[in-house]
């Protein structure tokens, strides 16, 4: 099962391979890793998908919470909280499809960012669901290059509400 | 009035109340050790930077204190790695301190440079690579404070040479500022109450204590908890001293190499009481196997090992000292409205075990290692002695045969299994009991791996004595191939090359004896032990004695083989 923890973490030099390297260590798979600054200049947040069974996610917690840099972990569940994933495609695009895939990027509420005599580059952000839904839909005209942030997340509202 | 980063380190040194530092210096460290020459700190100059990492773990683990090593950068460093990793596993606090290149180079492939904090990263509580001089004292304050604390542990401190040199405004702080780390100490009341009501209730309940006794120094209430509660212990190898192992309720060591009765009560307890220890795989066996059916209650400082490997129903994070002390309270007040299960039944089943498979060795022609460890154990019984060991067959005879009665008197190296450890680690025990007498049990290979520190030894007239209990092999990898091997003894036989201990001794100007048949083993010891000032003892031992009972590594615990099934 997929877990979102959300980090927080000093925002100190070798922070990011303190956790890396623990997932490394004791073989836990991470499926995507986002790292930013948050309101406060010294923590960092960094939002962690994996995917593993209760009784490793408490290990991965217990161990998480044993680095020194490490201040809040949250496990956010995708109930109570909004989760966003930014993908950007570059696709084959020649004059003869070029208003086909215009049309899906309206549909989905997706931005293109870039023309090219015969490519589009075209962002979008969402759920991972949607995000993949997108890909599908764009992959028969040939999608070139790709890159998706990996998710973040917050809690929804205040804790408690 | 300014001072320079490496004067402002040995000076929060003495603040730590670092009496002294275990090192070898180099290119990267010349600022500190001259910082050093006009500090009181005493630094002993160690023959290989290994062996200052495993000297620093000896001394922490003797006095309790957080020991300290130092090292330069580079090769320096790197060296130090294994004794880290060692003081990692067993949760041993130390302070290693090392040079690194000047900051402009770093990242440069610069000469003498390499990426320790990185290389560390897995094997450390903590670590630092400090580039602005300005914040080497809270790092330091920070350091002792991670390393001595909670779940203790090795902390580094790398030090690039010109951050050693830069001058600052010194001021030892006054508090650490960890806003990520806040160990728990005691335990939740609720929990501690409701293991109080099951503890009563258990008819054949067994106490398992390990390392976490010791470091917490909880070895007196351990005592009156486990006599309160009528339960026998049993205790890891860390855990060894923490429970009088002559006492009526000590069921001595567990696991692989574990007393029958031990790992037999273990089989069919029905409530487990682990305090400080981690159901390392050497303990448990076959996991599914191990104290199936019982109730587990765990109480550790580190809320990481529990339910690790072994479910626990009622999870205790706290320090050991604090949760059995509370324990003691509740069960005792719980014991005026109600009565302590009868236990009489349990007792006298593990009565018949001890009587009918008490730890056994036949003597033979040629002298029997656990011979050697039996008239050590009955010539210093009686008098404040430390005892270190080799890894391998020469620690787990002075695990089985060397009787305990008191914390941080064994000093061995048990999650890591570090050959090797048994000579540095007596050197830092020396130091920090200097009246003790100071028992190095180690085997031919393990003393081969850190010889070069006899120099060490020597130099500084520590009055240790070292008993090699010399069978020219590689012992325990020996047995292993005997019994899983079909005796294809593989690279285990060290007898050619080995050197004659007696003449090594004698060219460190240590006095060097030697025992070949059983009559001799007790006058020789006496001679060493009377003998003022450091004695090698070369005990030439039956080559091929294994060590028994043993438990077949995937085997549940109760399988053992050998020792008088």
């Amino acid at each position: 099962m997929k877990h979102t923890l959300s980090v927080l973490v000093e925002n100190k030099p070798g922070v990011l391979a303190r956790v890396s390297g623990l997932f490394r260590r004791r073989g836990f798979n991470i499926d995507s890793l986002a790292v930013g600054p948050t309101e406060n200049p010294n923590v960092s947040r960094m939002t962690i998908i994996i995917d593993a069974a209760e009784h490793p996610l408490e290990q991965v917690e217990k161990q998480l919470h044993k680095l020194i840099n490490v201040l809040k972990i949250s496990d956010l569940k995708p109930e109570e909280s909004v989760e966003r994933e930014l993908t950007l495609f570059k696709v084959d695009a020649p004059a003869a499809t070029r208003a086909q895939i215009m049309e899906i990027v309206d549909i989905f509420r997706a931005n293109i960012v870039d023309v090219g005599k015969t490519t589009l580059t075209i962002e979008a952000t969402g759920s991972p669901d949607k995000l993949s839904a997108l890909e599908d839909l764009l992959r028969p005209y040939g999608i070139l290059e790709l890159a998706r942030t990996g998710k973040i997340a917050l809690q929804r509202g205040l804790k408690g509400e | 009035m300014k001072i320079t980063a490496a004067q402002a380190l040995i000076k929060s040194l003495e603040k730590e109340g670092v009496e002294i530092i275990f090192g070898y210096p180099g290119g990267a460290t010349l600022p500190i050790y001259d910082a050093l020459y006009d500090s009181k700190v005493k630094h002993i100059l160690v023959r290989h930077e290994q062996c200052a990492a495993h000297a620093a773990d000896g001394y922490a683990r003797v006095t309790g204190k957080v020991g300290v090593c130092m090292a330069t950068s580079g090769p320096g460093a790197t060296n130090l790695v294994t004794g880290i990793a060692n003081a990692y596993m067993d949760s041993i606090p130390i302070v290693a301190i090392t040079g690194q290149v000047p900051t402009a180079v770093i990242g440069t492939d610069a000469f003498q440079e390499a990426d320790i904090t990185g290389i560390t990263l897995p094997v450390v509580k903590h670590n630092y690579l400090v580039k602005d001089a300005k914040e080497l004292p809270a790092v330091i304050k920070e350091a002792f404070h991670i390393a001595g604390t909670g779940r203790q542990g090795p902390v580094l401190i790398d030090i690039p040479r010109d951050v050693s040199q830069t001058l600052i405004d010194y001021k030892y702080p006054e508090q650490v500022n960890l806003p990520g780390y806040k160990p728990t100490y005691r335990g939740h009341a609720k929990q501690i109450n409701q293991a109080a009501y099951e503890i009563i209730q258990a008819k054949k309940s067994v106490i398992y204590a390990g390392g976490g006794i010791i470091s917490s120094n909880a070895a007196e209430e351990l005592k009156e908890f486990a006599e309160l509660i009528e339960a026998p212990v049993t205790t890891t190898l860390m855990g060894k001293g923490a429970f009088p192992e002559t006492h009526r309720l000590s069921l001595g060591m567990l696991g692989m190499h574990g007393t029958r009765y031990a790992n037999y009560a273990m089989s069919e307890v029905d409530l487990l009481i682990a305090v400080g220890a981690r159901f390392d795989d050497r303990v448990t066996g076959k996991l599914s196997e191990f104290a199936k059916g019982a109730r587990v209650i765990h109480i550790d400082v580190d809320p990481a090992e529990i339910s690790k490997n072994v479910k626990a129903h009622i999870p205790i994070v706290g320090d050991a000292k604090a949760v059995l002390h509370s324990l003691i309270g509740v069960i005792k007040k719980l014991l005026e409205k109600e009565k302590m299960s009868d236990k009489k039944e349990w007792h006298k089943k593990i009565e018949g075990w001890k009587k009918e498979y008490p730890l056994s060795y036949e003597q033979g022609e040629a002298i029997k290692p656990e011979f050697i460890v039996e008239q050590i154990y009955e010539l210093t019984k009686d008098r404040e002695t430390i005892i270190t060991t080799g890894v391998g067959q020469n620690q787990m005879w002075t695990a089985q045969y060397y009787k305990f009665t008191k914390p941080r008197t064994l000093v061995s190296s048990g999650g890591l299994g570090t050959m090797g450890f048994g000579l540095p680690s007596a050197i830092g025990a020396q130091f920090g009991c200097p009246n003790a007498l100071v028992f190095d049990i180690d085997g031919d290979g393990s003393l081969q791996m850190v010889s070069q520190d006899l120099a060490t030894v020597a130099y500084n007239k520590l009055p240790i004595k070292i008993a090699i209990l010399n069978n020219g092999y590689l012992g325990m990898v020996r047995q292993w191939q005997e019994l899983f091997y079909k005796r294809r003894y593989c690279q285990v036989d060290l007898a050619i090359g080995t050197p004659d201990f007696v003449k090594l001794a004698d060219a460190y100007g240590i006095k060097g004896l030697r025992a070949c048949r059983p009559n001799e083993v007790k006058s020789t010891l006496k001679e060493a032990i009377e003998t003022p000032g450091p004695v090698l003892i070369d005990f030439l031992v039956e080559r091929e004695e294994n060590v028994y009972p043993m438990v077949a590594p995937g085997a549940p615990i109760s399988q053992m083989m050998g020792g008088g099934e």
